[in-house]
């Protein structure tokens, strides 16, 4: 019987089915899930979280160079970090299956920018698979095993937001494939000096052409013939809109999408009598489509920024044809209707640490995780985000620049220990002079909770170091190393003054468990005193959702205060006290 | 069915409001009725009390796993004002099911922003088709008040063609054992409204 399954539950079953033995990654919306749901079969086979993108592709490469079946997880933006060893796995390729799953975030839901990672299996010339649903999804891995193993070469699977967390049927099979890991010594496979490169960069064009006659006679690339009218080339989550706008149309359905099957492609344009490319971000089929005498429309019809949809589409396909698309205005209140922006979460130790911040007139250079949302009203103390453990890098470069006011630097545990220790290291060593904040609440808050190498557990569930933020520091070279309490408020402000105030580099970290993650009991609530409140209005400046100030005076929601204390602690009349629920 | 045989149900609220159970719910329903389905939610950041939606289609065959503007046969809604912000995804002779809870979102605390008055009214003006409930109390009533979201479920369920046994299949394998009996009258509570 099928099951309904998201794209990244179907991967992970798609790893089992497919006799995968190794699998590491490091989370990022939309592919978290993928490795969360590996796990259930790890009497089977290993997965791990590794502490950043290009460990995880690391490992799982060094797997499939040794023979076994291996698989690597992560986001769009993970695999620019991983791009230095795509691109020469590339030409070594592997022995045992190897497939790097890749996010794409199209129209920027969790993200910082949309990039098209299918341009990565253009740059490193490998094979790019692009499922539709989450059968296709699951099918997909056991199809890039097949490629990659035949052809020695890594293989991009790439999903995005929809395919990721959409749930579709998905029909199971049983486990087969299976690898054992047997390095057979050969450094003219395994030894990209420059020597033995330029020949690895010889075959690498030969498997291209190869790969792409194995593109033309694909399953995963079919051709639906409806009306000859208009034929649409489409892949990924485009399709399923294709079929709904254009439901009469014939299709180019491209599940092997890169290296192009221009013999299928060309079979296909010749059958139609207009040729229609669609695709979400970057033109790249149509300008290949047009680099090959073929005449297409597209770009012109079809956005290239943001994600597409049905609806979207019916807007082309009536501008296409010169009609009038129906229209759905947003409501008539929409206008009036106060925004609902992602916050910190009630009780979030991250509040006390920007609250403190707040009073000191410095630059923050932040980065990736929940402490993001401090850049909003009302905290607005981070100032910048670049990418993953740029906060720390950053501070240095703005202190270097001469930067008039302190800079400060601010990266979760998570993101240190993903990018950040590197830039701390530079901090030391170049003799700067910037303070930075590691605010550590004990996992990897903003994707869902998941482990890290500082949480003490695996992501089997097993017990293990704990590495420590402060020995890091100090280990890089970093003489003042304080760790603080976020949730006291004086002490927390005492000591970030005196490290801001210092001469030299320093790290603060900041310890406190994330409370949605442990979920404590509270049997006290905190509560405004309603008749000794003055109405100054200061407790609702920390931007807690559980302080509701839409009243005559704050309240305090009941239900969603966990009495961490930080608004009693700031209350300039002491008339916010604790109470029983 | 609609014309191109495929249902829409859309619902929405505030991050944590147990949005994603009742999508659970929903497609599970149509699972076992026999449907083809997709459900779509979004994931990360909006979780983080920001305005979500979850959309679930089902038919013979589902393309796609978004809800078109004014396709949903279905709008629920789990807060008081997000039924508003949503109304463009229902169809014409939709049904809208709103929760009267409301959730102050953080820009109205700071005073950056205001809840808007007479939403009750507004409701009324935007939808034709509307049932507005007290589900935290029928939640309340039946046991637990976080059973409100399958009390909107139930004063929805009369207005899709799910037989009632898909529902309380649905229902059983979607929520932990000891909490079943009280999420099925939850459910039959929120029926009896419609």
């Amino acid at each position: 019987m099928a099951i309904l399954m998201s794209g990244n539950q179907a991967i992970a079953r798609g790893a089992y089915e497919a006799g995968i033995s190794v699998a590491s990654g490091y989370p990022g919306t939309p592919s978290t899930e993928i490795l969360e749901n590996v796990v259930q079969y790890k009497d089977t086979l290993y997965c791990e979280w590794a502490p950043n993108e290009k460990v995880a592709f690391e490992v799982a490469a060094a797997a499939a160079i040794s023979g076994a079946r291996s698989m690597v997880t992560m986001k769009h933006v993970g695999l620019n970090v991983a791009a230095d060893p795509l691109m020469t796995l590339a030409y070594t390729g592997v022995e045992g299956g190897f497939v790097a799953i890749v996010a794409d975030d199209p129209g920027m839901h969790s993200s910082q920018n949309e990039q098209d990672s299918r341009n990565y299996a253009i740059f490193a010339k490998i094979p790019l698979l692009e499922p539709s649903d989450s059968q296709e999804a699951k099918d997909f891995i056991k199809l890039a095993m097949e490629l990659s193993e035949e052809f020695k070469t890594p293989v991009i699977l790439r999903t995005n937001t929809r395919i990721s967390h959409s749930r579709t049927l998905v029909e199971t099979t049983e486990r087969s494939g299976e690898r054992n890991a047997d390095f057979q010594k050969d450094p003219t496979r395994w030894v990209p000096v420059p020597l033995w490169a330029r020949e690895m960069r010889v075959k690498v064009e030969e498997r291209l052409g190869k790969l792409r006659e194995a593109a033309n006679k694909s399953k995963a690339n079919r051709i639906e013939w409806r009306d000859k009218s208009l034929g649409i080339v489409v892949s990924s989550i485009s399709y399923q809109y294709v079929r709904e706008v254009w439901p009469e149309a014939s299709v180019l359905k491209l599940g092997f999408s890169y290296p192009y099957p221009d013999d299928l492609i060309k079979e296909f344009s010749a059958g139609v009598d207009k040729l229609l490319v669609v695709e979400e971000l970057d033109s790249l089929m149509e300008e290949h489509i047009r680099s090959i005498g073929i005449d297409c429309i597209g770009r012109d019809f079809i956005p290239g920024i943001g994600e597409l949809s049905s609806d979207k589409l019916r807007q082309c396909r009536a501008n296409m044809e010169g009609q009038k698309a129906p229209e759905y205005p947003i409501g008539e209140y929409v206008s009036e209707l106060p925004a609902r922006p992602p916050v910190l979460c009630p009780g979030c130790p991250h509040r006390g640490v920007f609250y403190a911040l707040g009073k000191h007139d410095v630059v923050v250079t932040g980065d990736i995780g929940c402490y993001s949302l401090g850049a909003f009203k009302p905290l607005s103390r981070l100032d910048t985000i670049l990418c993953m453990g740029g906060g720390v890098s950053m501070a240095h470069g703005m202190d270097k620049a001469g930067e008039k006011r302190k800079v400060v630097g601010m990266v979760g545990d998570s993101t240190f220990f993903h990018s950040g220790i590197t830039g701390l290291l530079n901090i030391a060593y170049n003799k700067g002079n910037s303070t930075i904040f590691v605010v550590d609440n004990r996992t990897t808050a903003m994707t869902g909770h998941q482990e890290h190498p500082g949480t003490g557990l695996t992501l089997q569930g097993e017990p293990t170091v704990e590495a420590s933020i402060e020995e890091i520091g100090k280990a890089c070279g970093i003489k003042r190393v304080v760790t603080i309490d976020p949730y006291d408020i004086p002490t927390t402000m005492e000591k970030i003054s005196a490290e801001l105030e210092a001469e030299e580099a320093s790290l603060i970290v900041s310890r406190a468990a994330c409370p949605l993650r442990h979920r404590p009991v509270v049997e006290k609530v905190f509560q405004v005193d309603q008749d000794a409140c003055v109405n100054c209005r200061m407790c609702t400046k920390i931007g807690c959702p559980a302080i509701d100030g839409g009243n005559d005076k704050p309240q305090i929601n009941d239900v969603l205060c966990i009495a961490c204390g930080i608004c009693e602690q700031i209350c300039p009349k002491k008339c916010i006290k604790l109470s029983d629920k | 069915m609609s014309e191109t045989n495929t249902e829409s149900v859309v619902l929405v609220g505030v991050g944590g409001q147990g949005i994603l159970l009742a999508s659970e719910v929903v497609a599970s329903a149509a699972m076992h009725a026999g449907f083809d389905v997709k459900t779509n939610e979004v994931h990360g950041m909006a979780q983080r009390g920001g305005s979500v939606i979850a959309q679930i289609r089902y038919g013979k065959e589902v393309h796609s796993p978004l809800v078109s503007l004014g396709s949903a046969k279905v709008l629920v809604s789990l807060e008081k004002i997000e039924a508003l912000r949503y109304s463009n995804y229902l169809a014409e002779d939709g049904l809208a099911v709103v929760s009267n809870q409301v959730i102050t979102p953080v820009t109205v605390s700071m005073g950056a922003a205001k809840y808007p008055d007479q939403v009750e009214e507004k409701l009324a003006k935007t939808f034709d088709r509307l049932i507005l409930m007290d589900a935290a109390k029928i939640a309340q009533d039946a046991g637990n008040i976080k059973a409100a979201n399958i009390a909107l479920l139930g004063a929805m369920s009369t207005n899709l063609d799910l037989p009632q046994e898909a529902w309380h299949e649905a229902i059983k394998g979607c929520v932990k054992p000891q909490f079943v009996e009280l999420n099925l009258q939850a459910f039959e509570a929120g029926k009896a409204l419609s």
